[in-house]
């Protein structure tokens, strides 16, 4: 048993979190959300040089890290820094196109910054259940048609390509019939409709209108998506978990410092009991959550049934930790934590709405006990 | 990052497995698992068959009968115990005063006392709560006055766990009116067979005996019975309590617990089919396994600082807090697992040998006794607001 980092990993988080001390922050999330992209095109290109996508990926996938640990220390850095640079893209499609093999050059383009490529899977009809995918793919001589819509696809606006799921075979709601392909930006009947998310960052709506793509758009084996999809969610729900955890670090400790600060009725706020016993179970639940990061981290690389549990356990843990936090350090704060101003309550808002990234803490527990009765 | 235990980590579990496999009595493990209270002669008869193995007193130096293992041993064992259902080893003596005898005692005492703790010929209970001093314990009254050689106690002690079975107290009592409250506190080892002790029960609401009161008058205690200085009493009170104890979080206990409550819910029916598969009972219990998992976690990684060198401070408050919540949890799901069937009380079903049929299954009986007796954990050592106190205090420093 042994919890600590190791040296190389330990390097790569601080690296990070210098970097991201220094070059993220709220103001430049809020600012850079105004427009498409949405993030700093020129900062997305040092993360690629300093070596940080490409730690996202293992050396058989065309990285030089990818373990669920590494996962985890990257995306606990970026949380603690509001990052607004597309990783959680780069990581799902990345995952989804090596779990699919046959497409090194994506990937290598994925890591050295070169090409974003948006994950293009949600739809509005399914919820978050992985398997619902409305959207089709009408084979068409040698190349395929696609007719659907997808719903909230973050970094679409930007990005030189989507990954798109359309079902080939099967109805609405199989995971068999599900196929995956590579749609260039500005291909004909593709239309992308960008909006600023409420905690920062930009998403889509995508309408795809008798898109016709060659065959070698096709991602994979023909309806054989779905687990390529089930690669990225793993990694994604992680790294969400991961980067929830590091926000929750930082309106940790702004919420303590003002506890020690603001002053009422001659004495600091925290030397009630009332505040100070809220602020203890806020702590106590951010360790579990930490833990539970643990796991998710030590469970992506094992075997698959005991992993979409866990991960399902972390993600639910974190959804409702995440709403939790955010919602006593509002409230520890008083009328400053409802600002604009005051940085904590960016984080505070990414806290809440990670819960509406692959799955809210209900969804995931009903997985959870899903997968358990199963077992 | 390395979530796994060592080969000979595994081992040693095998070890502990193959011991209760072997040597738990299985009328033992049945009474452990529905949350029945062993007695006198049980008790003794488990503390017999752990001694016979070594591993009473594991935590103890091996100079002293102790084991020598590690810390991760020690929550390996603690947690392969639980999981068996064996029977805790009564904490008084073991682990709660013999550390205190170790680090504060004289030799004499050490030589006198330890070996009767292994052996069961000293049954200890602990003399801390007074009616007026609960979480506020320096308030205690108990007077212990000199007179030659000997003091002479009067006062009460109250919550008294096995007081009624217990030999031997060891008390605080009030020595010296020092303006500061914690000075004028002495520890002493006290007979409960002198003459001027009288214990009566406190019934619980579960209509169990396990608690007491205990009433001083003119009790004579030898001097030499006085543990470390008189009026240091405070200090090694405070050691007792901070005294690391690994298996805090009571994972174990809750894994076996839940093992039990999912038993009852697939067999229990709601709406035609098993109740483990209704969709809101199988989020509670989900959501119960995930703490769990979670709150397992959090424990290796204080287990794993503590065997760093690390200390295990204001970290066993927060095991203390969620390993509770989570154990009063799981109770609450035995309960309702029994529906209408939770409520016949039968206090002869919890009786040994009680050979009746239960209405709700075998063990049933137990479920909202034991759920009552539960509500117990938040509030004995260190209510969990308590805790939170510490918490604010150590880690949040405010």
């Amino acid at each position: 048993m042994d919890f600590s980092h190791s040296d190389d990993r330990r390097m790569l988080a601080d690296t990070l979190e210098r970097f991201v001390a220094s070059n993220a922050g709220w103001q430049k999330r809020a600012a850079a959300t105004k427009s498409a992209p949405g993030y700093d095109a020129a900062l997305w290109a040092q993360y690629a040089e300093l070596g940080v996508i490409g730690a996202l990926f293992t050396p058989e996938q065309g990285g030089f890290g990818g373990a669920g640990f590494d996962v985890m220390v990257v995306f606990e850095a970026l949380g603690s820094g509001l990052v607004g640079e597309p990783f959680l893209t780069a990581l799902m499609s990345g995952r989804a196109l090596a779990a699919a093999g046959g497409r090194e050059r994506e990937i290598e383009a994925i890591v050295d910054g070169s090409k974003v490529i948006a994950f293009a899977h949600q739809e509005g009809a399914g919820s978050y259940d992985l398997d619902t995918v409305t959207t089709t793919a009408r084979a068409d001589g040698a190349g395929w048609v696609l007719n659907g819509a997808k719903t909230v696809i973050h970094d679409a606006e930007g990005a030189t390509a989507l990954l798109v799921s359309a079902r080939s075979a099967g109805s609405d709601n199989d995971a068999a019939g599900v196929s995956l392909f590579l749609v260039p930006a500005g291909t004909l009947g593709l239309t992308i409709n960008g909006y600023q998310c409420v905690d920062g960052g930009r998403a889509a709506e995508i309408v795809l209108k008798d898109v016709k793509v060659d065959g070698a758009a096709l991602v994979g084996a023909a309806g054989a998506g779905s687990a390529a999809i089930r690669a990225a969610v793993d990694a994604g729900l992680l790294a969400l978990s991961a980067e929830a955890l590091g926000a929750m670090g930082v309106v940790r400790d702004a919420t303590l410092e003002y506890l020690r600060t603001r002053v009422q009725f001659g004495e600091p706020i925290g030397r009630n009991q009332a505040l100070q016993h809220r602020m203890a179970s806020v702590l106590v639940e951010i360790e579990q959550a930490r833990s539970a990061v643990i796991n998710a981290a030590a469970a992506l690389d094992g075997a698959a049934d005991v992993r979409e549990r866990i991960l399902s356990g972390t993600k639910y843990t974190i959804g409702k930790t995440g709403a939790y936090v955010a919602e006593e350090a509002i409230q520890l704060h008083g009328g400053i934590g409802m600002t604009w101003e005051l940085p904590m309550t960016h984080f505070a808002k990414r806290l809440v709405m990670i819960n509406h990234q692959l799955g809210d803490d209900d969804h995931h527990l009903m997985r959870y006990a899903a997968l358990g009765r199963a077992a | 990052m390395d979530l796994s235990f060592t080969p000979a980590e595994e081992a040693f579990r095998g070890e502990v497995r193959t011991f209760y496999r072997d040597k738990l009595p299985a009328r033992l493990a049945g009474r452990v698992r529905l949350g029945q209270q062993l007695t006198k002669a049980q008790q003794e008869e488990w503390h017999a068959i752990l001694h016979e193995r070594g591993w009473l007193a594991n935590h103890w130096p091996e100079a002293w009968g102790g084991t020598g293992w590690s810390v991760t041993e020690r929550y390996i064992f603690d947690m392969e115990s639980a999981l068996a259902n064996a029977p805790r080893a009564l904490p008084f003596g073991i682990n709660m005063l013999a550390p205190v005898l170790l680090k504060y005692g004289s030799e004499a005492q050490k030589a006198h006392y330890l070996p009767r703790m292994l052996d069961g010929s000293d049954w200890w209970c602990q003399g801390y709560s007074e009616p007026g001093a609960g979480s506020d314990l320096a308030a205690l009254k108990t007077r212990a006055v000199r007179d030659g050689d000997h003091y002479v106690v009067n006062g009460q002690k109250t919550w008294t766990t096995m007081g009624h079975h217990a030999n031997m107290m060891f008390a605080l009592v009030r020595t010296g009116d020092s303006e500061r409250r914690q000075e004028g506190i002495s520890f002493l080892l006290i007979d409960m067979n002198s003459p001027g002790i009288e214990v009566r029960p406190i019934i619980t609401l579960d209509g169990e005996h396990e608690v007491n009161e205990v009433f001083f008058t003119d009790v004579r205690v030898p001097i030499a019975n006085l543990v470390g200085e008189e009026n240091r009493g405070w200090t090694y009170a405070k050691y007792l309590l901070t005294y690391e104890r690994t298996g805090m979080a009571g994972i174990g206990t809750s894994t076996a617990a839940l093992t039990w409550m999912k038993g009852i819910a697939a067999r229990q029916k709601r709406g035609g089919k098993a109740l483990l598969d209704d969709p809101l009972f199988a989020a509670r219990v989900a959501r119960a396994e995930i703490e769990l998992a979670n709150l397992s976690t959090t424990s290796l990684r204080v287990v794993a600082s503590v065997a760093g060198g690390g200390a295990p401070g204001a970290e066993s408050s927060m095991l203390k807090i969620k390993g509770t919540e989570l154990r009063q949890e799981i109770s609450d799901l035995t309960r309702r697992a029994l529906g209408p069937q939770a409520q016949p009380f039968l206090p002869e079903a919890l009786e040994e040998g009680y050979n009746g049929e239960e209405v709700g299954g075998e063990g049933s009986s137990a479920a909202a006794p034991h759920y009552f007796n539960l509500r117990k954990l938040s509030i004995f050592g260190g209510s969990n607001e308590i805790q939170k106190n510490i918490i604010s205090k150590m880690i949040l420093q405010l």
